[in-house]
């Protein structure tokens, strides 16, 4: 019995680590293309749990309303990147440029955060499907349905993201711009343009998994301070700018959130996370799957 | 100095603003603002100790915010200990954290180390709740109301709020005029440069780290008590307390006492008269303005209010162009002698290095003499540098020992090594951009000289001696490549070297500047230094070394005289080429 409790925790964890992965690799795309940690993406990600809300208020089933999050986050995305990220110069230093757009997203979630508060007032509301309270049943284990499906979808997604990077014209000269800014516009390719496709399609991603966790997960507009650390650690955990070391990184910490929780109890879930997050900085600063720079 | 007397009068003019101000200021709420301001202006400068001065963007500097409001609550609630005594015990708590914080943390670099700070606070936020201190009250104490910093006349908060800000003030300018504050900031342009030049980084951002701690917790500790009265681990640990820190430092401008200052001057009291208008209608407003100002100001002026001033008044004042003039070396005041001596400087020992498929360096061993000029040349991608990062610190090498002046250091810090006497230069010069000529010179001179004063007299000489004493208040980015060539000497001279390596010290100069260096390194071995110099231009070597080693391949192919090594049919067939050999006339065979 031991070993089916200890299975049914390990499935919980994975299938909340499924959506985590998801937002993750959006936050692990914008970091490996423009070097920005973008510290307003728990802040759209809760921008499209609301989205995801306000379809379903209009009759649109969630795990379809979070496909749906996916246009309108993306040109969102792109405007925010070409009126405001492009527009920070640094004086022609890529470091300071980096820095001073790390803390404009900063300023950028505050506002978002908080304006959301403004309009939407700080009340949680909840979406109702009848899948929410349902699950499956493998053998002796229990997977809650609105969970499975949200992380049916976030493989789908991820996926799709993985073949656009690897097989089209236009995936590929964004991991050339990624690689390399400089060698990459000598070859034609339009950086500025790729940083705008990055951070469109990396919201884009977060808002989508915003509107899968919306199936089973309160939305307020602070949640996104709770998710903002969550992503951190799962890209760090991969390495930074790794997709598919944050995909990873996502399930590992929906397993840890998961498998704390039979150590310790429910307001301690993430001190596990926390643990792991600064093991690996310490161990492995250049994550599971990074390859460390040479510094000289 | 009578820009340092004009600091210390400015600091006192705040104070005495600050005063007024207290004194004049009639509402209570205007009391409550001009607590916040002096506060937040005193934990904007706290901050700024790493992060701006140290360039260590920390984004959990919250934990001794809160370390030091529940520390003083605490010991107030459990042992009814007096805050007074209470926050002493708080800041040796917060810098016993920031020393338990920093030892793992900074061994990250940059983001990562910014990341990392994140989690402490949320982790102390867990555990706070857990341990069951959600919601911890002062205690009235009707009694004694003072001892237990409990006023109910409000100047009472602004003047404790005021000294917090003036010992920080204080603090601030202390740390910017010593050695340790030259040293953070040659950290923060360049972390490696300032190792190479005797600059433990590790201990000065421990050092800025602990320092910044300090005067957190004690405006942790003081906010609770002028504010709050009641601490909740979201009002203490909670990113509000870190985003209206990092507001009012980049708002006004970091890695300068006056910015958070500034910051705090205009963003707290904007920030508070919107939250009493219309703060009831619009819960959020706060967080909006705060955003907002910090989206605006890295759009408009990123390096924040005060510098921006600055350099428009700094422009206007210098419109004078500084004349383009020829670099010409000062007379010789020492006697040129010393031939080499057999004694052994720098011994190299089976010396091995691998990166990632490719062995750079394989069973090296070779001596450095005293007073002699070594040369080190070999085909692009021998290993050359590598070598000097090895002998430097920069690299630990696979296998293999290097013993300099007796003693084995193999292991050892580039900072370590340069306080024992071995200074470098770069193939590509790297200065401290944003410190003057003088500046950057003094940094290598603070490796023996802990007064600032000593250490400028020194940093001037050693420019003086390599010509560039007219240059001292210049910036490194209005120098020639010479000019840079000659101040990174300088900078390694300062630090009064026993062994210096040199990474192609000609690389880029005319056919002029080529003779100044070669006459300046000349009169570095006569004063004394030993010299291993990495050259491609064959020509000028022989022209100074007195022995040559090839490199090829990671392998040493050959060592000795110049005349020798440059007969060496293996050495012309890997690296001088038969076309040498012709133009050199025919070997003796």
């Amino acid at each position: 019995m031991v070993v089916a409790e200890l299975a049914q925790y390990v499935a919980t964890g994975l299938l909340v680590g499924g959506v985590y992965a998801l937002m993750s690799i959006g936050l692990a795309l914008i970091f490996g293309v423009m070097r920005v940690v973008n510290f307003a993406q728990g802040d759209f990600m809760m921008l499209g749990m609301y989205l995801t809300y306000f379809y379903a208020l209009a009759g649109v089933d969630p795990l379809l309303g979070a496909l749906l999050t996916i246009p309108p986050f993306f040109v969102l995305g792109w405007i925010v990147h070409r009126g405001l990220l492009a527009r920070v110069t640094g004086g022609g230093d890529p470091q300071r440029q980096m820095d001073a757009q790390l803390i404009l997203t900063l300023g950028l979630s505050l506002v978002i955060t908080n304006a959301t508060t403004m309009i939407l007032t700080p009340t949680p509301r909840g979406i109702r499907t009848a899948y929410a309270t349902q699950a499956f049943t493998v053998g002796p284990i229990l997977l809650n349905e609105a969970r499975s499906y949200a992380f049916a979808m976030a493989l789908v997604l991820a996926a799709a993201l993985w073949l656009f990077l690897t097989r089209t014209d236009a995936g590929r000269a964004l991991r050339a711009a990624a690689d390399d800014p400089e060698a990459a516009s000598y070859q034609g390719i339009d950086v500025r343009a790729m940083h705008g496709l990055a951070f469109g399609a990396g919201i884009a991603l977060v808002a989508a998994a915003g509107g899968l966790l919306a199936t089973y997960y309160p939305i307020e507009p602070s949640v996104a301070v709770n998710f903002i650390v969550l992503m951190f650690v799962a890209v760090v955990l991969g390495g930074l700018g790794s997709i598919p070391g944050a995909f990873v990184g996502g399930l590992v910490i929906g397993l840890v959130q998961s498998l704390t929780l039979l150590a310790l109890p429910f307001q301690l879930q993430n001190t596990g996370v926390f643990i792991v997050f600064l093991l690996v900085l310490y161990l492995r600063p250049q994550g599971l799957f990074g390859r460390r720079a040479r510094t000289v | 100095m009578p820009s340092h007397a004009r600091s210390w009068l400015a600091i006192a003019a705040v104070v005495a603003f600050g005063l007024v101000l207290a004194l004049v200021l009639q509402e209570r709420y205007h009391h409550r603002v001009l607590t916040l301001v002096f506060l937040w202006a005193a934990m904007g400068l706290a901050w700024n100790i790493i992060s701006g001065y140290a360039g260590q963007i920390s984004f959990g500097h919250q934990v001794f915010f809160g370390i030091g409001a529940y520390v003083t609550v605490l010991l107030v609630v459990k042992l009814a200990l007096t805050p007074w005594i209470g926050m002493g015990i708080a800041v040796a708590v917060a810098v016993l954290a920031a020393l338990l914080i920093g030892l793992p943390t900074f061994r990250l670099a940059g983001i990562y180390f910014g990341l990392a700070t994140l989690a402490y606070p949320l982790i102390f936020r867990i555990v706070m709740d857990w341990l069951g201190y959600q919601e911890v009250a002062i205690p009235m104490m009707r009694e004694r109301p003072a001892w237990f910093m409990q006023f109910s006349e409000p100047r009472s908060f602004d003047l404790l709020a005021l000294g917090v800000l003036a010992a920080t003030l204080v603090l601030s300018r202390a740390i910017e005029t010593s050695r340790l504050g030259y040293r953070l900031r040659a950290v923060k342009e360049n972390e490696q440069a300032a190792e190479a030049m005797g600059v433990d980084a590790f201990r000065a951002k421990m050092a800025a780290y602990v320092l910044s701690a300090a005067p957190a917790a004690v405006v942790g500790a003081v906010y609770i008590h002028a504010i709050l009265f009641i601490v909740t681990p979201d009002a203490v640990f909670g990113l509000l307390v870190i985003s209206q820190t990092l507001v009012v430092s980049l708002v006004g401008g970091i890695g300068t006492l006056w910015g958070p200052l500034i910051g705090a001057a205009i963003m707290v009291p904007v920030s508070e008269v919107l939250d009493s208008t219309v703060g009831d209608r619009l819960p959020g407003i706060q967080g909006v303005v705060y955003g907002a100002a910090l989206m605006l100001i890295m759009l408009g002026a990123p390096e924040g209010l005060y510098w921006r001033v600055r350099q428009a008044v700094r422009a206007r004042a210098e419109r004078r162009a500084a004349p383009a003039r020829a670099v010409t070396l000062p007379p010789m005041d020492t006697t040129p002698a010393s031939a080499p001596t057999s004694t052994v400087l720098l011994e190299v020992r089976d010396v091995w290095k691998a990166f990632i498929g490719l062995q750079a360096l394989s069973e090296v061993s070779f001596d450095v003499r005293e007073r002699e000029i070594l040369g080190v040349i070999g085909p692009n991608g021998a290993g050359k540098t590598t070598l000097f990062n090895v002998l430097n610190g920069f690299l630990l090498p696979d296998r293999g020992t290097i013993r300099f002046r007796g003693e084995t250091v193999t292991g050892l810090r580039p900072s370590g090594l340069c306080r024992r006497g071995l200074g470098r230069t770069f193939q590509v010069v790297r200065t401290f951009p944003r410190l003057s000529v003088l500046e950057n010179v003094m940094v290598g001179a603070f490796v023996g000289e802990r007064a600032v004063g000593r250490a400028r007299a020194i940093a001037g000489d050693a420019l003086s001696r390599v010509g560039l004493g007219d240059r001292a208040d210049a910036f490194p980015g209005g120098l020639t490549t010479l000019e840079l060539r000659l101040m990174e000497l300088a900078r390694c001279l300062a630090t009064a070297p026993r062994l210096v390596l040199l990474d192609e010290p000609l690389a880029g100069l005319s056919t002029d500047g080529v003779d100044v260096m070669i006459a300046m390194i000349r009169r570095v071995r006569a004063g004394g230094v030993t010299v291993v110099i990495i050259e491609h231009t064959m020509q000028a070597l022989l022209r100074l070394a007195d022995r040559l080693l090839v490199l090829d391949q990671g392998r040493r192919l050959a060592e000795g005289a110049p005349a020798e090594v440059t007969r060496n049919p293996v050495v012309v067939e890997a690296y001088l080429g038969k076309r040498w050999l012709a133009r050199m006339g025919t070997p003796a065979c």
